[in-house]
């Protein structure tokens, strides 16, 4: 058992204290976050990348917040090291952020463009609400991923999800493409997505690598296989996809997709409307 | 046993107003058994110290009172010098008292109004026992007699060998005002509390503990007026005003009292939905049909994620549709859960494998050669938890209580 090494009074009380030091290298500007609390973190990036930089690499993260919170200017990549905390790049613009480890809850929580790429697994409410950028897990994601995505005209969110799901994958789903393959699992024996997948959807698609059991998909689903256009669509997403993660894309397509759209855009019109 | 009862205010601690949040949870078992100091704790949840608001926190440390391994540690927390008086009476009364003394404390900023804290080691009167009646259910029926009829007093832990250290403020700040550096146990939990239907107050904090088994829970149980009815047929009163409270006697009655293995009062708690049921090959289907009816009263209704400790590991459950933070890990002999992945990393850096457990499926860790307080195995037959329930078949230990349900 490791003792002790630091006091929680170190962890807390310093914390609450200290700013991050930037170390800068032309547009590269270089944090350590051990120990810093995540407002101050998220003041110091939004400082720099207000005064130029391009490139920010956080180091030692665990578990704060809002990083890449509502960041719009585009060009800007920030570089996560460590475990990325709840709301990662929530209300996220036009930058892009990419996680070596893992990432709590809430990612991508209502982004509106961007991108984001987790070298690793993610938690549950994925993608909550997003309505544009793209969204690139390499391994398991948690419940209700996909919730309530949404699409307008030329914003169409796209998510790909590199392991397995939990219950309620897509529910409420109202637009955007949501893809999810199975392959980088630490679960061999669990189905790739849980109960309820696509329940409540009435827009966008989803898109299962191998097939899924009949009483696992919601009621207001079509279930289809993807066809040739379906699959030219999903070719470049899977490409960038698997060019993140040093997969092959043959390998990938190798498997027929199962495709669930909505059958009615109002599925509960004759529930509450009368 | 009659509490002395003196005419005088009633003791209220409502909280005027109303606050919507959520709560942090962890858990550290060491599953060599090997004791590691109450700091570690302490640290999970410094990093999870957004998820309260400073209204509430707390830990229970197992194994940390290794010179009274037999005694009943009572931790208590008096509003005045009189409850402190009339508990002491209603002590002298039923137990062997071997040791009285203050829960020692530290001064730390933001800790303020605190009750009086303190601590016995006891064990119970031989002669006032009733027939048949155990040390275990006389030790209950003594708390709850505390609990609810001394006005000011609250039993904050009264189990062997562990202890319950809760209060008003940030996890570090409560941690520290306890000297919880200072102690060592196998199995820590602990807790930050955002509290949302009920006030925040010192016994109204996390954990809920009765006997050796404590709770640290986030979420709602909106069962609670069904539960707490019906764990009130069972002798167990409800009094600390936190729906959290029955989560503890729920797991005393399934688990010491109905002799329930662990995998059945978990499911009892946060049972299969009932598609799922049809889908379960007949034998299993017939034992969830038969755990629902028996104790429909007892499963917990709305989102939680709860951790229960006791001597000889731990047990981590979510709500059936996971509608609240849960992580684990393994590192070594460490077995490690908490509501955020960060929370397990400050203690456990590299652990081998974090998962995400699924929803209702407890995740268990358990002391390697202490006795399991739990009965019947982890990994039963379906044939063999069916007769754990209707309690026909005599291969099995047979949950005598049940008959009478």
């Amino acid at each position: 058992m490791p003792q002790s090494q630091t006091v929680a009074k170190g962890v807390i009380e310093g914390y609450l204290e200290r700013m991050p030091e930037a170390v800068r290298d032309g547009d590269t500007v270089t944090f350590d976050a051990a120990s810093i609390y995540y407002k101050h973190l998220n003041e110091a990036v939004r400082d720099e990348i207000a005064g130029g930089a391009k490139r920010i690499v956080l180091k030692n993260v665990n578990g704060q917040r809002y990083i890449g919170t509502g960041i719009r200017e585009r060009g800007v990549k920030i570089e996560v090291h460590g475990c990325a905390g709840n709301d990662l790049a929530m209300f996220m613009g036009g930058a892009e952020v990419e996680v070596f480890g893992n990432a709590q809850d809430g990612v991508s929580n209502t982004m509106d463009d961007g991108k984001v790429v987790v070298h690793g697994d993610a938690g549950d409410v994925l993608g909550y609400g997003m309505r544009g950028g793209t969204v690139f897990i390499e391994g398991d994601v948690g419940y209700r991923v996909g919730i309530h995505m949404k699409a307008f005209e030329g914003k169409v969110p796209v998510m790909v999800c590199g392991g397995k799901a939990r219950d309620f994958f897509g529910e409420y789903m109202a637009g955007g493409t949501l893809v999810l393959l199975g392959m980088n699992s630490q679960f061999d024996e669990q189905p790739v997505a849980g109960d309820f997948l696509g329940t409540g959807m009435h827009g966008g698609e989803i898109y299962v690598r191998g097939t899924v059991e009949e009483w696992q998909i919601g009621k207001e689903c079509g279930v289809f296989t993807a066809d040739e256009d379906d699959l030219a669509r999903l070719r470049p997403i899977l490409e960038d996809f698997c060019a993140a993660f040093d997969m092959d894309v043959e390998a990938v397509l190798a498997e027929p997709l199962t495709k669930l759209v909505p059958m009615s855009h109002r599925p509960y019109g004759k529930l509450y409307v009368y | 046993m009659k509490p002395i009862t003196l005419e005088r205010p009633t003791y209220t601690e409502e909280a005027p107003y109303k606050i919507h949040g959520g709560c942090g949870l962890t858990g550290i078992c060491d599953e060599s058994g090997a004791r590691f100091s109450g700091e570690v704790p302490i640290r999970s949840m410094a990093v999870q110290r957004d998820r309260g608001n400073g209204l509430g926190a707390g830990f229970a440390g197992y194994g940390i009172y290794p010179e009274f391994p037999d005694h009943f540690a009572f931790h208590m927390m008096y509003h005045d010098i009189q409850a402190k008086e009339e508990t002491e009476a209603l002590f002298d009364q039923w137990f062997v008292v071997d040791l009285a003394e203050p829960l020692p404390t530290r001064s730390v900023k933001g800790v303020e109004d605190a009750p009086l804290l303190w601590r016995y080691f006891v064990t119970p009167d031989p002669s006032k026992l009733e027939e048949e009646q155990s040390d275990e259910d006389f030790v209950v029926h003594a708390v709850m007699t505390i609990n609810a009829p001394v006005d000011g007093a609250f039993v904050a832990s009264s189990g062997k060998d562990m202890g319950a250290f809760k209060g008003v403020g940030f996890p570090q700040e409560i941690g520290h005002y306890y000297r919880l550096d200072e102690y060592e146990g196998h199995t820590w939990i602990g807790h930050n509390r955002f509290p949302t239907n009920t006030p925040g107050w010192w016994g109204g904090a996390h954990p809920f503990t009765l006997l050796d088994w404590s709770i640290v829970h986030n979420g709602e149980i909106s069962s609670y007026g069904i539960n707490s009815r019906y764990l009130e047929q069972f002798g167990y009163k409800c009094s600390l005003g936190t729906d959290t409270e029955v989560a503890a006697y729920l797991f005393d009655l399934m688990l010491r009292r109905h002799r329930l293995p662990l995998p059945l009062a978990c499911k009892a708690l946060a049972p299969p939905l009932w598609d799922e049921i049809e889908r379960m090959p007949e034998d299993e289907r017939e034992v969830m049909r038969a755990l629902r009816a028996v104790y429909g009263p007892g499963m917990l209704n709305g989102p939680f994620a709860i951790i229960l400790g006791f001597n000889g590991g731990m047990v981590a459950l979510n709500d059936r549709i996971k509608l609240r933070p849960l992580i684990a890990a393994k590192q070594g002999d460490l077995v490690l859960v908490a509501s955020e992945e960060s929370a397990i990393r400050e203690i456990a850096p590299e652990p081998e494998s974090v998962w995400m457990p699924k929803a209702g499926e407890p995740v268990v860790a358990r002391v390697r050669g202490m006795e399991w307080p739990i009965h019947g195995d982890l990994h039963l037959t379906p044939a063999e938890v069916s007769c754990a329930v209707d309690g026909t078949e005599d291969v099995c230990e047979i949950v005598e209580s049940l008959e009478v349900v």
